[in-house]
């Protein structure tokens, strides 16, 4: 039976195995071949987009420019053109005739 | 300590190496965010292993350990009991796991888990079937559904988790989809404000193995949920409540045309298919009036 009662935690204590230390975050916006751009006319700043983003690179704002994206992560996936309630999300080419 | 690199906008770093359109990223970030800094994280071997760090690499600011596919619920409940020994009763420990680590491999030791009703969170994204070694059928792979090892479509159903975890009389457990966030969130919540052991088994859809484009993610979890593919529901002192009833229960004609992992279903296969969902959901709802 194990009793229920605080043990003295050990003064000396030992890692063994790799220790994760650094937090880091892959270059994903590299893959991307579309990229999402908004309509500011259609969009209602309704935050869905932001809500189902894998990459979580999207921020909604309240007033001027509705959406910033931060494209060093953007994976160009789509999920947020697709699941857009209004349609302002369309996927562009990534290089194209801009 | 952690050193930081990047700085996320919750405990999940934004470039992590899921492929386009995977949404564990978001599960892990609502489930963090929900459950705050004081959690530590079991993680077995699978796609989610990214989250557990890459020698001295880490994607999420709270601590974790990677373990094997079979013991994640055992190296949990030894934290836990760890912690308890400590005098720590604030320390949350979650498992986050594969339905291959879950269903498969892992379902001895959650079951004794469950059995011992140990404080911990078991939380299984079941992309269904083993994606990380390269889409395997596992026991919760769907019946008709292609894989590399059932190249010409399952040919019996997936394993009921939900239910064998309600065999177990575990004090909470739940189903949930990426396809309602709002929904996995508070279950997440009620789970934080349980004690005991459990379980969210969350559906997860992988455009790599199941063959559809990556922006579809959310809408083909949709159609899971309209057609009674995967059911949400929740389980509380011995009760079962279920979600919005599916609007096109045992028809997952338009669920199975997205995805090319069904291709090979015809006509005989969508109607048993589509008979077992509305058999299993009249089943529950029975369940459910007790
Ligand atoms: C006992 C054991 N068998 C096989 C493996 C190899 N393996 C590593 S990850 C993995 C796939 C796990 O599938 P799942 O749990 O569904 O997670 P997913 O990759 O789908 O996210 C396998 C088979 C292992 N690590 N341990
Ligand atoms: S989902 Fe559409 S309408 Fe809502 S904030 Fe995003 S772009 Fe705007
Ligand atoms: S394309 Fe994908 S990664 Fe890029 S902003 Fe939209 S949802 Fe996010
Ligand atoms: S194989 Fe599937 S589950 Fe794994 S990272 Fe890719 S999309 Fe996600
Ligand atoms: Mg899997």
């Amino acid at each position: 039976m194990q009793q229920n009662t605080p043990m003295n935690t050990p003064s000396k204590r030992r890692v063994l195995g790799p220790c994760s230390h650094v937090l880091v975050a892959a270059n994903t916006g590299s893959w991307r071949l579309e990229r999402p751009e908004v309509d500011a006319e259609l969009c209602v700043r309704c935050g869905t987009c932001a809500r189902y983003c894998p990459t979580a690179c999207i921020t909604v704002h309240k007033e001027g420019d509705p959406l910033d994206f931060d494209w060093n992560y953007c994976k160009g996936c789509g999920i947020c053109a697709n699941e857009c309630p209004k349609q302002a999300l369309t996927m562009v080419p990534e290089g194209g005739d801009d | 300590m952690l050193t930081y690199q990047v700085q996320p906008k919750g405990a999940v770093s934004p470039g992590i190496n899921t492929c386009q359109g995977c949404m564990i990223d978001v599960i892990f970030r609502n489930v963090l965010d929900v459950m705050g800094p004081d959690t530590v994280l079991v993680i077995p071997p699978g796609c989610a292993a990214q989250f557990s760090g890459c020698g001295p690499e880490a994607s999420v600011t709270v601590p974790g350990i990677q373990g094997n596919l079979e013991n994640s619920a055992a190296i949990a409940s030894g934290i836990a009991n760890g912690f308890r020994h400590q005098g720590n009763d604030h320390t949350q420990v979650v498992v986050i796991a594969g339905d291959g680590g879950t269903v498969d491999i892992g379902l001895q030791s959650l079951s004794g888990a469950m059995e011992r009703n140990e404080d911990i969170i078991y939380i299984c994204y079941d992309n269904e079937a083993y994606m990380n070694t390269g889409v395997q059928g596992s026991s919760s792979t769907p019946f008709a559904a292609s894989t590399t090892t059932t190249p010409a479509g399952k040919p019996v159903n997936a394993k009921d988790l939900i239910s064998i975890v309600m065999a177990h009389r575990v004090p909470y457990a739940a189903t949930a989809s990426v396809a309602d966030i709002f929904d996995l969130r508070r279950k997440v919540q009620k789970a934080k404000e349980t004690k005991g052991c459990r379980v969210i088994h969350i559906m997860s859809p992988c455009p790599t193995g199941w063959g559809y484009p990556s922006a579809k993610t959310v809408e083909v979890a949709r159609e899971a949920v309209r057609c009674g593919a995967w059911v949400l529901m929740e389980y509380e002192n011995g009760a079962i409540k279920l979600g919005r009833k599916p609007e096109e229960l045992g028809q997952p004609q338009k669920y199975f045309a997205l995805q090319k992992r069904f291709c090979g279903a015809g006509e005989e296969e969508i109607a048993k298919m589509g008979a077992f969902l509305t058999e299993r959901y009249e089943y529950l709802e029975k369940l459910a009036q007790l």
